[in-house]
């Protein structure tokens, strides 16, 4: 199985990641190794296999909807990289 | 005897009867990562001041007449991946440099209500992804045993702290092996729980259905005192299990008569070294001459194991990872964002933070899992590994029909030389070829030391159980530590 850098290109897009053409060589390469190694499952017939994605079979849990305190305002903003004392600051969200 | 000599046990009942202080206590340890730290960088931070102001409170509440918790004054190292209140969370990433989390991870506030003493936060591979801890933003890791080997990973610090005694136990995570890998690349034990016995809440995602907590030390027994503290029910982890904790401390005594062992022969195939071929063996017979009895099983699946986790792990990283956006905390690029060649300012900012705060194993990791998640990918990628995850577990089903638990080697080989495999991200991967199907069928187990090679080096044996069988797979390790004495070797910096 090997990645064209195109395929990788479109990937990191999705992924949200700026890969210069550098990474992007090296992505090509290390993901196409990792992906042909994973294609083993292949060898494998799961028609009949139902997917398993938790491994306790954990079903949904309830509990009462009672109102609580939550964080604050102002712990909450105080990680954030910019803010102005109450909301989130963005670059713009379309164009400029 | 210093303090860094005693067990968590020894040290608990020493503070709670007075003999020690817990501010001396605190000092012993801090003194001892002090002298030996430079040469390892086990810690991303030490909470020196916090500590002892947390000591104090400890040896006033005695002085009150107060009863002390069951970890009275014991000095605990806590995973950098897990939050704490007052101290730095970085996961030993650049995109969670300075990040201070606005609450204490459920296994902390466990932790401290316990009268435990957390004396810092530990190094480990950025995000948890890695068997080497020398995928740390904050630098790698050595080992205690010889510095220029690694530690394993990804809970490499956790593993080394307690090695070197810096702490007598520490808190790690396993998603795929990084409590047991590191803690027998260390010569110390190191439990993974069955998922969902500790709460997560706290503990910063890498891969949700995979993701434990649990505890490191140089026993089977300071292991168990810790899980008594740790595990249990959290509402706000609803993935967390509502079982009853059991006194595990005190289900040692019962002997290991009739317990039955299962011996995967395909453990032992090609690229099992030597040297851990044999003390492993060696294990088996120690515990045969316990009372237990020694069975050939099979797991036809395991081989799938490796492949199967990283498409699941990566998958459920890409979308954990999603969070770090810039926006609410973490990194945020200095780059003016104007939008060219992206959709939007605001997508580009995006991209730009993600791509200067993570390194390239995050990275790789991320896109392989968006990968194996996109369109037309997902069915031959991702729900493929959810089948044979399924097939995995139904092997331990089967499994622990016939026996109570499974041994064998943690890792094929010691510890390897820093830097060897690095540049290989898929020899990387094939370390955790005997770790990884114990969190993918979500059991739990335990890897313990059973030996040494002629260059000194530690080696691990692991046990694994099924799911909520802590008690016993802790009895065996305990057993097999009453009648040995590897666990109790430690490198020259710890005694020094």
């Amino acid at each position: 199985m090997s990645l064209t850098r195109d395929d990788v290109r479109k990937v990191a897009a999705l992924a949200r990641l700026a890969l210069d053409d550098d990474e992007l060589e090296r992505m090509t390469r290390e993901l196409s190794t990792i992906v042909g190694f994973v294609s083993q499952l292949e060898q494998l017939d799961t028609s009949k296999v139902e997917p398993l994605a938790h491994p306790l079979g954990t079903t949904d849990v309830f509990r009462e909807d009672v109102a609580r305190e939550s964080l604050p305002a102002a712990e909450a903003l105080a990680n954030a990289p910019r803010h102005d004392g109450s909301c989130f600051l963005v670059p713009a969200v379309l164009g400029d | 005897m210093q303090p860094a000599d005693r067990s968590a046990m020894e040290l608990a009942a020493a503070v709670a009867a007075g003999e020690i202080s817990a501010v001396e206590c605190t000092r012993g340890h801090l003194a001892q990562i002090e002298a030996t730290d430079d040469s390892i960088n086990a810690f991303l931070h030490v909470a020196a001041e916090a500590a002892i102001a947390q000591a104090e409170a400890i040896d006033a509440k005695r002085a009150a007449g107060r009863s002390l918790g069951p970890l009275a004054g014991v000095p605990v190292a806590v995973k950098d991946a897990l939050c704490t209140r007052d101290m730095p969370t970085t996961c030993a990433s650049k995109m969670l440099a300075g990040y201070r989390p606005p609450y204490d991870a459920d296994t902390v506030a466990r932790l401290r209500a316990a009268d435990a003493v957390i004396i810092g936060k530990t190094n480990m591979d950025e995000f948890a992804m890695g068997a080497s801890n020398e995928n740390s933003a904050f630098g790698p890791v050595a080992n205690p045993w010889d510095t220029s080997r690694a530690t394993g990973g990804s809970s490499g610090g956790s593993a080394a702290c307690v090695a070197a005694g810096m702490t007598p136990v520490s808190i790690g995570s396993d998603t795929g092996g990084s409590i047991r890998q590191p803690a027998g690349l260390c010569g110390i034990t190191g439990l993974k729980p069955t998922y969902g016995r500790v709460s997560r809440r706290g503990l910063v995602a890498f891969a949700s259905s995979l993701d434990q907590i649990g505890p490191m030390a140089r026993s089977a027994a300071d292991c168990g005192l810790l899980l008594e503290t740790i595990a249990g029910h959290d509402p706000l982890d609803s993935t967390s299990l509502a079982a009853e904790v059991p006194p595990y401390t005190q289900l040692l005594e019962e002997p290991l008569c009739g317990v039955r062992i299962g011996r995967v022969a395909e453990h032992f195939g090609e690229g099992l070294d030597g040297e851990v071929a044999a003390a492993v063996e060696e294990a088996f017979a120690a515990l045969e001459a316990a009372g237990a009895t020694i069975h050939d099983i099979e797991l036809p699946h395991a081989k799938y194991g490796v492949a199967t986790y990283y498409l699941i792990a990566p998958s459920e990283a890409s979308s954990n990872l999603a969070r770090y956006d810039g926006v609410h905390y973490g990194h945020r690029t200095e780059a003016p964002c104007r939008g060219e060649g992206f959709d939007s300012p605001l997508v580009e900012m995006y991209c730009r933070s993600r791509s200067e705060g993570f390194g390239p194993e995050v990275k790789r990791r991320v896109m392989l899992g968006t990968y194996a998640l996109s369109a037309g990918y997902y069915d031959a990628y991702y729900k493929r590994a959810l089948q044979v995850r399924r097939l995995i577990r139904q092997d331990y089903l089967d499994a622990f029909e016939k026996v109570d638990l499974i041994g064998g080697p943690v890792s094929a080989t010691p510890a390897f030389p820093l830097g060897e495999k690095t540049n290989d991200p898929l020899a990387m991967y094939l370390l955790d070829l005997y770790t990884v199907a114990t969190n993918l069928a979500g059991v739990c187990g335990i890897s313990f030391p059973c030996g040494f090679t002629a260059g000194g080096l530690p080696i691990g044996f692991q046990l694994q159980g099924p799911a909520l069988a802590e008690p016993l797979v802790l009895r065996a390790a305990d057993r097999y530590q009453r009648l040995t004495d590897w666990h109790r070797r430690r490198p020259a910096m710890a005694t020094g």
